[in-house]
């Protein structure tokens, strides 16, 4: 039987990793406000981007360039974003189980990995793939050079028919508690999606004096547009994953609460046992030398 | 009827870093400098490396501005730059670094430099140090 000692030690080291995980929670919860904050200052730039490339687009009849330039899809190219650290519940496994859906779905394709995130580097490493590059300590806190070099990149291999799309793998932040699950296809850029994504019925058709050709605006603005759309997934994973570890390291917090309570009852019992115990043998004790 | 203002936007990949009204603004356009009165014809450049001014009844302060594009409408100018400092938040000490730097490069003869990436780094040191010192009221030339 546990004696109280036991208990007590159990007691103390449970409180110790409850410390621990709620300690992590508010860090979790302050870097998930700042990669909030980032992805919020990020919005403005991403949407005033697709509106001029948009429009630049529609005045352009058969708008050439590499980057929209459609092939066959012979070899893909994945950008799978996951976490830099565990302990974040089943965010990395879940991202991991969705990218090896997306492999499955290119069996026979040739697949080209970059993964993003230390975990997902592991994981893919181990799995026996084939890493082109990878990017590792770059989530914490994304910066924008990171991301220029990420993208410039990826969209280097595409123009020089590398690989014939690119796909991004990531969990896109909906809420504390979910996030979604999202492969976007990077490259090539449809020219039909970016007209969707800023479809405001308001502004209508202007007609521009171009001070370059629209030819070379574009060749300047798909690059960008392809950062903009690399920097909204890592910020959004970012933002998921210190969302996801603050669910988790919350939950573990409670569940040590409730480990510490159970504990603490059973301790209690156990000590009261012993008490009545001795009582009783110092009374039987007693009456017999009576 | 001509707008009686121009809202001028700024923004860059990782923030938007201003927003005013002003009657008057210069561009650093690739083509040179120009300069948009309200009531501008609808215009789209890129932008070069180089300074950006407005007249507002408020404040008036030159930026920093390298590379991006911008959209002239008749009552708004959306500036998309690359990287765009106010002069204030120049770092004097760092562009003077980054000029040192990229003056060395340039001059050392080692021929196997990427030319280009050096003369644009000193391109972007010397207007950091342009627009700083012209906040500060120390005299451009005085380098």
């Amino acid at each position: 039987m546990a004696t109280l000692l036991d208990f007590r030690r159990r007691i103390r080291s449970v409180k110790n990793t409850q410390q621990i995980t709620r300690a992590m929670k508010f860090v979790a919860a302050a870097r998930l406000r700042r990669a909030q904050e980032a992805a919020l200052a990020a919005r403005p730039y991403a949407k005033e981007l697709t509106r001029v490339l948009r429009s630049t687009i529609s005045r352009i009849a058969e708008p050439q360039h590499p980057l929209l330039a459609r092939r066959p899809e012979e070899r893909v190219l994945a950008l799978v974003l996951t976490g830099e650290r565990g302990l974040a519940g089943a965010f990395n496994t879940n991202l991991l189980r969705r990218a090896n859906e997306f492999f499955r779905a290119n069996q026979g394709r040739k697949l080209l990995l970059i993964p993003v995130g230390k975990k997902g580097r592991d994981a893919l490493r181990k799995a026996g793939f084939t890493l082109i590059a990878e990017y590792i300590n770059v989530l914490a806190r994304v910066e924008f050079a990171t991301v220029r070099e990420i993208a410039n990149l990826v969209a280097d291999l595409y123009a020089k028919c590398e690989t014939d799309s690119v796909y991004i793998i990531f969990s896109e932040f909906k809420t504390v508690m979910s996030a979604n699950l999202t492969v976007e296809k990077l490259l090539p850029v449809d020219p039909e999606q970016v007209k969707e994504a800023t479809a405001e019925p308001s502004s209508a058709q202007v007609e521009y004096i171009y001070e370059q050709p629209a030819e070379q605006l574009l060749d300047r603005l798909l690059p960008r547009y392809v950062e903009s759309q690399v920097q909204r997934a890592m910020l959004e994973s970012s933002a998921a994953e210190h969302a996801a570890r603050m669910t988790a390291m919350e939950s573990a917090t409670k569940n040590a609460g409730d480990v510490i309570e159970a504990l603490t009852l059973h301790m209690n019992k156990v000590r009261q046992a012993a008490i009545t115990k001795e009582i009783i043998e110092i009374v039987s004790g007693a009456s017999s030398t009576a | 009827m001509l707008p009686e203002a121009i809202e001028l936007v700024i923004v860059t990949p990782t923030r938007q870093l201003l927003r005013a009204r002003t009657q008057e603004v210069t561009l650093p356009g690739a083509n040179g400098y120009l300069g948009v009165l309200p009531g501008h014809a609808p215009l789209m450049t890129e932008l070069g490396i180089g300074e950006l001014t407005f007249q507002g009844a408020t404040e008036s302060a030159p930026l920093s501005v390298i590379r991006g594009f911008a959209e002239v409408l008749p009552d708004r100018v959306t500036v998309l730059a690359e990287t765009a400092e106010l002069a204030a938040e120049i770092d004097l000490e760092r562009a003077e670094a980054a000029k040192a730097r990229a003056e060395k490069r340039l001059t050392a003869g080692d021929p196997n430099i990427d030319w280009d990436r050096a003369g644009v780094a000193l391109e972007r040191a010397l207007i950091r140090i342009q627009v700083a010192r012209k906040y500060r009221g120390v005299p451009a030339d005085s380098r």
